[in-house]
């Protein structure tokens, strides 16, 4: 049985139909993320979770008890905003012990809880500062605290990295997760930036249009994404057109090069999905030739842009000393590993 | 380029654009800080020109005392009932869920009668509610219901309060509206999600930020109905002696005729009015370092 549990939510406002027949199952503990892009409903889902808009359909379910009508308050769920939620009129300390304050809590029993949620997050020495005393990522990180330490049994965090600067985001980021894991509290997170959600999460939802595309392992939702949506979103992808020339091995036409995927494939027109890092300059066991375009000197990576029968494919090698990057308009040949090669579903 | 050192700094030029700013500072000195200077002066001057304390001394007197007071005790009084109504007005606007259409045009209408005041004000309400008034008429004739008899009466301190408010009610909801839009959704969403009532959440957060704006914008309605002195003489003439109609009596030389015991009344009015407003604009600083 699940901790939380999702069924056929449905939600529209006015016309516009937000969220679609979306179902989840999160096991206790789990770090989940929701990634999509802008407008595809992740707050929404996280809202109707929290409490603060009610599914037109469906049902919510905390700890095996169904939540659906009941109010925001009532729900034990803590919640992180993308920024700015801290009370401006109130300390860290004070805020970080608003919640146990309203429920009544003994004021000995707050301030130890206080000062235990503020040496996790690090700041133990920030008790009687002022919210506009903080940066933005001590600001979060007391708004991450403010939310745990009435022990809720679901943390929603909405897309509370997104106005950090870079370099906190990453450092920031892999600070929730430690605090997550060390507490094992079940953990909605919504982004949509990909690496965040595949670097952070045990499941990853890919949401688009209200729908949950894909719900897998980060691994498998890299590897193996469900839909077309899914392989163009989650990370770079070149998608290639090809004619499946016969239908048993799986052979394809680009031009005038064929390529042998090793499945059986529908005959007729076909999509493929090649990932840059699949593509080697060295070794195959299968090879494609086309003429670089472009040829950009990244550092520790070489991206290489190719024009194989007319389409373009990007290619990232990694640096090495032994091999100067190829020069635009040579002809290059690359290998590839045939199963490697994704089939993308015809667009629709 | 010219071959000037690297370190000179270049000299210093003046800035034509405060050309722009000319009339206005011109238009200041003139009406504003001349006449208060002459004011100042003028309060502790005697008729020939000598320094004296004596016009100062002379405001304690029964007369002028109680004229402070009793323009204090309006003033408080519409400052109060305005502040109180025009922030339930504002609140029920802004967060109340009422249609988003009723802002405007409440906005708009609090922008002009925030400026509505002097004669046409006080002819509006003896127009209405004075002893001839259309609504103390149509109260007496159609429903039988004599305000004279339930003591109410325009030329009072009640009248002049209730009139006061006419201005002071919309001045409340210009100033106290952007204030309530500064609170964020997120903290009445924090809030709840972390076990708040909504009493609770308005008690410990939402009041404790908007109080330095609403009692600084208490102070601001104060001066505004304390320096109101040509809506008081139009709506009662010399029947209520609050300080601007002594003050204006000390002027034109009705009663006592002493101009000079008539600068230390006016002196007497700016102080009471710029301790006001100093309030104001401290609480209003205060109030805007938590709203960034
Ligand atoms: N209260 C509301 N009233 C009307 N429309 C809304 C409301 N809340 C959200 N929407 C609409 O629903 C759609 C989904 O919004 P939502 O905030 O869930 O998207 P999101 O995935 O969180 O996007 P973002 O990444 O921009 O935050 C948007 O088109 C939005 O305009
Ligand atoms: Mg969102």
């Amino acid at each position: 049985m699940s901790f939380l549990k999702l069924s056929h939510l449905e939600k529209s406002f006015g016309a516009s139909h937000v969220v679609r027949n979306f179902n989840l199952e999160v096991e206790r503990g789990e770090f989940i993320s929701l990634l999509g892009p802008s407008g595809c409903g992740k707050t929404t889902v996280l809202r109707m979770v929290a409490g603060f808009e009610k599914p037109d359909v469906g049902s919510i379910s905390i700890a095996g008890k169904d939540v659906t009508a009941l109010g925001v308050r009532r729900r034990d769920i803590g919640m992180v905003f993308q920024a700015y939620a801290l009370f401006p009129n109130l300390t860290v300390a004070q805020n970080v012990g608003f919640g146990l304050k309203v429920q009544g809590t003994a004021r000995s029993e707050i301030s130890a809880r206080v000062q235990e949620m503020l040496a996790l997050i690090g700041l133990p020495d920030k008790a009687d500062r002022y919210p506009y005393q903080l940066s933005g990522g001590q600001q979060q990180r007391v708004a991450l605290a403010r939310a745990l330490a009435p022990r809720p049994k679901v943390l929603l965090l909405d897309e509370p990295l997104s106005a950090l600067d870079a370099k906190i985001r990453v450092s920031l980021r892999n600070e929730i997760r430690e605090i997550q894991k060390a507490l094992g509290i079940t953990t909605i997170f919504v982004t949509h930036d990909q690496e965040e959600a595949l670097s952070l999460s045990d499941r990853v939802v890919v949401m688009h249009k209200g729908v949950a595309d894909q719900i897998g392992t980060p691994f498998e939702v890299y590897n193996a994404p469900a839909t077309r949506f899914v392989a163009g979103f989650v990370g770079t992808l070149n998608t290639l057109e090809a004619e499946v020339i016969d239908a048993a091995t799986g052979t394809v036409a680009l031009g005038a090069q064929r390529l042998v995927l090793d499945r059986p494939l529908p005959p007729g027109p076909v999509t493929l999905g090649l990932r840059p890092e699949m593509l080697h300059m060295e070794g195959g066991p299968a090879y494609l030739t086309g003429r670089v375009m472009a040829s950009d000197f990244l550092g520790s990576v070489v991206r290489v842009r190719v024009d194989v029968a007319g389409q373009i494919l990007a290619l990232d090698q990694f640096n090495s000393t032994r091999r100067a990057p190829p020069r635009v308009g040579e002809e290059l040949r690359f290998g590839l590993n045939p199963s490697d090669v994704l089939v993308i579903a015809p667009a629709g | 380029m010219t071959d000037q050192t690297p370190h000179s700094r270049p000299p210093r030029r003046f800035n034509p654009a405060w050309l722009g700013v000319l009339p206005f500072a011109l238009f200041v000195s003139m009406f504003l800080i001349a006449p208060t200077l002459n004011i100042v002066i003028g309060a502790f001057q005697t008729p020939d020109g000598s320094f004296t304390l004596a016009n100062i001394q002379g405001l304690f007197t029964r007369s002028i005392m109680s004229s402070y007071w009793i323009s204090i005790k309006i003033s408080v009084a519409s400052a109060a009932i305005g502040s109180l109504v025009g922030f339930l007005m504002a609140t029920a606007v802004v967060l109340g869920g009422l249609p988003r259409g009723l802002r405007a045009p409440l906005m708009t209408f609090s922008g002009v009668a925030s400026n509505f005041a002097g004669v046409p004000l006080a002819f509006a309400f003896l127009a209405t509610l004075g002893p001839l008034g259309l609504v103390t008429g149509v109260l007496r004739t159609e429903f039988g219901i004599n305000l004279r008899a339930y003591g109410f009466n325009i030329l009072s301190f009640w009248g002049l309060t209730i009139t006061y408010l006419f201005f002071q009610i919309p001045l409340m909801i210009l100033i106290i509206t952007p204030a309530l839009d500064g609170l964020k959704r997120e903290w009445r969403e924090a809030a709840s999600c972390l076990g708040a009532t909504g009493a609770q959440y308005w008690r410990m957060v939402a009041l404790p930020i908007l109080f330095p704006t609403i009692i600084g914008t208490f102070a601001l309605l104060f001066a505004n109905a304390f320096g109101a002195v040509a809506t008081a003489i139009a709506l009662t003439g010399s029947s209520l002696n609050i300080a601007p109609i002594m003050l204006f009596a000390q002027i034109r030389g009705d009663v006592l005729g002493d101009p000079q015991l008539g600068y230390a009344m006016a002196f007497g009015m700016i102080v009471i009015t710029a301790v006001a407003n100093v309030t104001y604009i401290v609480l209003r600083i205060r109030s805007e370092r938590w709203l960034k």
